[in-house]
This record gives structure tokens, sequence and C-alpha cells, in this order.
């Protein structure tokens, strides 16, 4: 069994929304979720808020971000267990963020200490 | 997972409240902040509930969430003005930066505050209307869309120049003086019966929507009920009026979403607590001494709850609408008035004075003629809903008219 990490790459995180479809989504999120977590298959997971966010560059240049440079952000993550990668994409599908034309959910192995990494 | 049964409406409902608080902290020169600040909050919670779980005190945690983040941004306004302009920064001290006033009492006063100051006469009835749903009632802008049957552009663009407006016009979030408050309650009130109407005569085919605007305008209404300077009779006889018409909203329209007449609604649906409802505050209305349109409308509203023809009915409903006309009149309630008419005085006497009126531009005018022609004269009849479909725009009043063209 291995962990992925799923991140959630948002095409743009400022689109307007009502607080009732926010709301909507959130329940959303917490069903895709339970489903998971409802196979033993959660490990856990995180939002990233976009408020303070930071980019630190090449000889410590610290800049607000990761706004302006790139559109794209990423809005959080979920780590969970799969005993391949196709069963952590087939988690992945079922993520709300993929309502958003243009969002996207990258699925990563996290490295173990399996002697492979 | 328990954290899944949340409160129904929490966002919508804590929206308006931390919007009104702000902008009455920041002023309307800064609503579009105030706006950003609540949407964001939410933003937050949404990343962040699902995965660490539910808050125990969801409400408090987004007004500490929107408190924070309305600090930062006055730290920053402040860092701003005392680097590019060093002078004004007496303005910006601590006075500035104090505690966002969350309060109970601070949350209502500027949600009734921000009432009045949108539904200023300054602003265009549309605008307001687009206002309320956006800063009162918390609808996204594909929402007011749908409810006014445009798009996003078209409702981006009134709420714009209508905020820009309240700027140009230097309006405060405020309660206006007690010698105002009657009059400015006029243009509370207006506004909120649109709202009431946009969603119990919408076009849209969004029966949700159309259902909240209904519920939304009683809430604001409820409001200033619930406020003892705002809690006028008119007030009540308007929320009266909206709690007989909002008692048929299930028993409108069946299952297919087709609308259904009058005449053949099944009474089983209406919904009696709001019936009760309205005869109560019909009753707390009829208090002071002015009689507003609202009185009037709110008594024939509620012989409209009892479906027997009876003719002390009728004849209190014509009475009712002579005097409606009196004291505003409208196209709609003259044609009403002359239905009214034939119930008590027969079709005879009802057709020439509805010929009378001439309304040729109207589709009640001709449904009118059509329904008083029925079984006295079948062409003449036909003929004028023929008519009066040409007129129809909408989808279910085409729909409603065909039904009566079948039965004839």
């Amino acid at each position: 069994m291995n962990e992925f990490i799923l991140i959630f790459r948002h095409q743009d995180g400022n689109k307007i929304a009502s607080p009732e479809q926010i709301q909507i989504w959130m329940k959303q999120t917490m069903d895709w979720i339970g489903s998971i977590t409802a196979k033993n298959k959660y490990v856990g997971g995180n939002g990233l808020p976009f408020q303070d966010a930071k980019v630190v560059r090449h000889k410590g240049l610290v800049t607000n971000g990761p706004f302006g440079e790139i559109k794209e952000t990423i809005g959080g993550y979920v780590i969970v267990r799969a005993d391949s990668v196709e069963e952590a994409v087939e988690f992945a599908k079922g993520c709300p963020v993929l309502q958003g034309e243009g969002n996207s959910v990258e699925v990563r192995k996290i490295a173990g200490g399996d002697g492979v990494h | 997972m328990k954290q899944q049964e949340l409160i129904p409406h929490l966002f919508r409902t804590e929206y308006r409240k931390i919007v009104s608080v702000l902008c009455k902290r920041f002023g309307f020169g800064q609503i579009e902040i105030a706006e950003d600040i609540a949407s964001d909050t939410f933003l937050t919670a949404a990343q962040s509930w699902p995965l660490n779980g539910l808050p125990e005190n969801p409400v408090a945690w987004l007004y500490f969430v929107a408190r924070n983040k309305a600090k930062n941004h006055l730290q920053r306004i402040s860092v701003f003005e005392s680097k590019v302009a060093p002078e004004v920064k007496r303005e910006f001290s601590d006075q500035h930066l104090q505690e966002i006033d969350l309060s109970p009492q601070n949350i209502n006063d500027s949600q009734l505050q921000m009432m009045f100051a949108i539904c200023n006469p300054a602003i265009p009835p549309e605008s307001q209307i687009g206002l309320s749903l956006r800063i009162l009632c918390g609808f996204g802008i594909e929402e007011i869309a749908d409810a006014f049957l445009t798009n996003k552009e078209t409702i981006n663009k009134r709420l714009f120049r209508a905020r820009e407006k309240l700027r140009e016009e230097n309006i405060k979030i405020e309660m206006p003086h007690l010698s105002q408050i009657e009059e400015r309650l006029e243009a509370v009130l207006t506004t909120i019966y649109l709202l009431f109407n946009e969603g119990y005569f919408s076009m849209s085919q969004n029966s949700v929507i159309r259902k909240d605007l209904c519920l939304e305008a009683m809430r604001l209404c409820n409001m200033l009920v619930e406020n003892k300077i705002t809690n006028k009779p008119a007030v009540n006889a308007l929320l009266a009026l909206m709690c007989f018409q909002a008692s048929r909203f299930e028993a409108r329209f069946d299952q297919n979403g087709q609308p259904v007449l009058y005449e053949e609604q099944d009474i089983e649906l209406w919904n009696t607590e709001l019936i009760s409802k309205g005869g109560y505050f019909l009753n707390i209305s009829s208090t002071g001494n002015t009689i507003s349109k609202y009185h009037l409308e709110a008594s024939i509203a509620s012989w409209s709850t009892q479906k027997d023809d009876t003719r002390e009915k009728w004849e209190t409903v014509l009475y009712l609408y002579d005097l409606l006309l009196q004291i505003e009149y409208s196209p709609v309630a003259a044609l009403n008035r002359i239905y009214a008419l034939s119930k008590v005085k027969g079709k005879a006497e009802a057709i020439p004075e509805a010929e009378k009126l001439k309304m040729t531009d109207n589709q009640f005018y001709f449904t009118l003629l059509g329904e008083l022609y029925t079984g006295v004269d079948r062409e003449k009849s036909l003929q004028n809903f023929r008519e009066a479909l040409v007129l129809t725009k909408t989808e279910t009043g085409k729909q409603a008219i065909q039904k009566k063209m079948q039965r004839i």
C-alpha cells in the first residue's frame, strides 16, 4: 500500500461565487472525503489559503505569491492510501474541484522508505 | 461524518451580516472590499472545513476569520497611508484599527441600516433589488441574472453603477432620522414587495430561486417588524400580504412545473400555518389611523385564502379594490376590480365596464375579457384569449391562458 498526494490546482482562485454555491461545493468536498474515509483510505489533507502566501526565490528574493506570475494556484491537497496509482486516480476523479473548467488534480506518489526511491 | 449535516443556508445568512458590518465600518467607498472580505472568508472556510473538520462554532469561526481579514486590510491601508501620505497618519491611528464590532446588536443594526441605504430613492428600483439580492440576501451574480432572465454582464454592470451611485451621493449607512422613518420606509417596503413579486411571478424556470426570492423578501420584512423603530402598521400589512400569497406556493405549480389555475388548486396544499400568520400580522397592522395599499392588498389576499364564492366575499373584495384604486391606481388593480364586479353584479354589467378600459397592450386586459365572455360568447372569449397569448411573454403565462381556452 502506497500513499499518494492529490494536489488541487485551480485555474482562477478568484471566481465570484455566492455563499450558497461555496457551501454546496464544501458539502460535496465533505462527501467526497467521506467516501474515501469509508474505505479507510484517507490519510489527511489541508486547504492552502491564498492569504499570506509568499514565494521565496533564488538568492532569497521573497515575493507575494503565487499571484501575478502564475495564474494557476494550488488550493489544497489530500493524501490517500492506494494499492496503485490507478486506484488513486479513481479517487481523484471524484474531487469536486474538477467541476471547475480548467481546474485539475495532480496525483503523485509520496516517496516511501521502501528503498526504491 | 456528522459534519456533513451543515446548518442549511449558513453561508447565505452570515454573508449579509458580515458585509453589512464591514461596510458600515468602512463606508460605501469600500463596499467592494467589504464584499471581497466576506466572499474570501467563505472561500477559506470551504478550503479548511472539509479537510480539518467543522469548527465547534462555525458562525463564530466565520466572524473570527472575517474580522482578521478586515484587520489585515485596515493595517495595509494604514501602512500605505503612513508611507505615502504621512500627514494623514493620525487618521489611521488606533481609532482606525479598533475592533470590528460583531456583536448581535451591531449586526442587526448594520443590516437594517444597510437596508435603508440600499433602498435609497437615488438608485433606480431594479438596482435596489439587485443590490438587495447581492448584499442583503447573498445571491451570486449568476443567480441574480437567472432571476432577472438576463446575463451576468448586465447584472455586473447594473451593480457596478448602483455602487458608484451610492458613493457619488455619499449615502451613509445609518438609520434615517425618526421623523423621516415613515417616508423612507415606503421605499424599503416597495423594494421588498418588488423582490417578493419577482419571485412570485418570476419568469425564471428555476423554482428554487423563485421560492428563495419570496422567502428572502419575507425575512427582510420580518426584520423590520422585529425592530421597534420600524415596526409600523404598513410593515405588518406587507408581511401579512406576503404570508397570504406565499401560502399557495406549493399549490400554484404541479409536479411538472406547470401552473395550476386558482380555481383548480388543491386546498390541501395551501399552507395553513402561513395563512394564520398572515391573519396575525394583518390584525397587528390594523392600528394607527392610516390605511396603506398593503393593508388593502393584504385584506384582499386574506379573502383569497377562502375559496368559496360567497356574496360577502366578493362585495367586500370589490369595496377593497375601490379603496385601493383611490390610494394608488394601477391597471392590474383596475382589472381585478372588474373581476370582483362581475362576481357581484354579473358578467353582463362587467363586460362593458371592462371594455371601457381599452388597455389593448395589456395581456391581463384580454385575459379578463376572455374570462368574462366565457359562457356568454364563445367566439369572443376565444378571440380575447388569443390576443392575450400574443402579448404574454412567459411560458408559464402562456400555459395558464391555454388552460383557460381548453375549458371553454
